[in-house]
């Protein structure tokens, strides 16, 4: 079972049902008990940086994602979802995320470039992981977003696509996975991807 | 390489697909759920469903086709029509949409765009704006489907959409739709030059090198009805057209 994190950031029901599509059964919940069961965390969400970690805050999420990433559980989080892991994040502001991936956050700022980034990118692949098997170049994405991830290490970087910087697609230290794009939709490519990740956790 | 979006567009009555020549002399087509499905395999970038059902008590019927929807495809899809509170952002955003598209109801309350941006984030606000050249050499705002004029500019309104918070712009030139001789590239020019956020052209595809003007001169997707509900354009086609074309493109 794979614990999709409720924590009021937009509907979550995209990301249960691709997880459906490649066999994986989600659970959407806010119960820490269940987050400690589950076999895998998903955290998603939309919105801004802010309102987020002050949600997770607020539903006491934080002191269980800490716990079970330190057992070495997965945890996945798409777009905003990924960004959480960083240090920090400039959006709006700065604040304090939950530092899993050395990082920050920071917002496009390149002359001539469109914002938020939104449509479909390539995934370019930095370096070997289970979670890009069968993903080529040719590959296409659905990412919006508006501030994207600077990693202190960009080994850290699995993929990443070309956005006038290189825009971290997909991120990995240890048991933390990010996912800047929507693999739920991503049509048959992010259906690679969670096989992927389903491969990865069983 | 980011690509430029091709975009079918589904005007969504009572449930079933129909699309309007100038807005009128309505024709049905197809279901929504299976017509969606269809374009998605075909390689349609996104999708977007116009609710133009005209009575409030039928926009149940639309929610639940907006979570069919959701349930059989995974591309993002945008939901408009009918788009007048914040409350109905949050109903369509929760049956699975993932973009709203908002015309006359901001129009009356520009407010409505600031407030939707800041409560579900930007990037699901899409300001559509249907846009009239006048006899000054620039564009007027029309609203309730194209029949009032308000006398804004287009170009003012579009700039001012961004500021207040829209992720993107959808214009739709009244002069071209439904007939089938190109995009209004100029206004499609300006406003990509003039903007920061994307904007997807509407209103006027006939043929393929229509999409393929309008896609040059900046705008950053094309939508586009009749031409694909009634296979006088295949997706794929188009696609590896543009491609040729030097357009960057994702293809299946």
């Amino acid at each position: 079972m794979i614990a999709i994190v409720d924590y009021d950031v937009g509907n979550l029901k995209n990301v249960y049902t691709a997880l459906g599509d490649v066999g994986l059964e989600g659970t959407i919940t806010r119960d820490k008990k269940i987050l400690d069961q589950a076999d895998a965390i998903i955290l998603p969400g939309v919105g801004a940086f802010s309102d987020a970690m002050d949600n997770l805050r607020k539903f006491d999420l934080i002191d269980t994602l800490n716990a079970n990433v330190k057992k070495g559980k997965i945890l996945m989080g798409i777009c905003l979802g990924m960004q959480l892991l960083f240090d920090k994040s400039y959006e709006d502001g700065e604040f304090v995320g939950l530092s899993y991936i050395p990082g920050e956050i920071v917002k496009f700022d390149a002359p001539g470039i469109k914002i938020p980034h939104m449509g479909w990118n390539n995934l370019i692949i930095n370096r070997e992981s289970p979670l890009v098997k069968n993903i080529g170049t040719e590959d296409y994405v659905y990412f919006v977003h508006s501030y994207y991830a600077k990693p202190e290490h960009f080994d850290d970087v699995v993929a990443y696509a070309e956005y006038s910087v290189k825009v971290p697609g997909i991120v990995q230290r240890d048991n933390v996975i990010g996912m800047q794009f929507h693999p739920e939709k991503s049509s048959t490519v992010g259906l690679q991807l969670l096989k992927n990740f389903k491969e990865m956790i069983s | 390489m980011l690509t430029k979006r091709i975009i079918p567009c589904l005007d969504v009555d009572h449930g079933r697909v129909v699309k309007g020549k100038k807005f009128q002399d309505i024709q049905d087509v197809a279901d929504p759920v299976e017509l969606g499905r269809y374009y998605s395999e075909q390689g349609a970038d996104e999708l977007v469903f116009y609710d133009i059902t005209a009575s409030y008590e039928d926009r149940d019927i639309f929610i639940h086709i907006v979570e069919k929807v959701a349930e059989a495809i995974r591309i993002p899809f945008t939901i408009g029509g009918g788009i007048s509170k914040v409350e109905d952002f949050r109903k369509v955003l929760m049956a699975g949409a993932d973009k709203v598209s908002v015309n006359s109801a901001a129009v009356k309350n520009p407010q409505l765009i600031r407030e939707a941006a800041l409560r579900f984030g930007a990037q699901c606000v899409v300001l559509s704006i249907d846009a009239k050249r006048n006899n000054k050499g620039s564009w007027d705002v029309y609203v309730k489907g194209g029949r009032e004029n308000t006398g804004i500019d287009a170009i003012e309104w579009a700039k001012q959409g961004q500021d207040l918070g829209a992720g993107e712009i959808c214009i739709n030139s009244i002069d071209t739709d439904g007939v089938k001789k190109g995009y209004d590239l100029e206004l499609n020019q300006k406003l990509s030059s003039l903007l920061t956020i994307p904007i997807i052209a509407s209103g006027g595809a006939g043929k393929m090198s229509d999409f393929a003007d309008v896609l040059k001169v900046g705008a950053d997707a094309a939508l586009a009805a009749s031409v694909f509900h009634y296979k006088e354009i295949p997706i794929a086609d188009l696609k590896n057209y543009l491609h040729d074309q030097q357009i960057p493109m994702r293809r299946v």
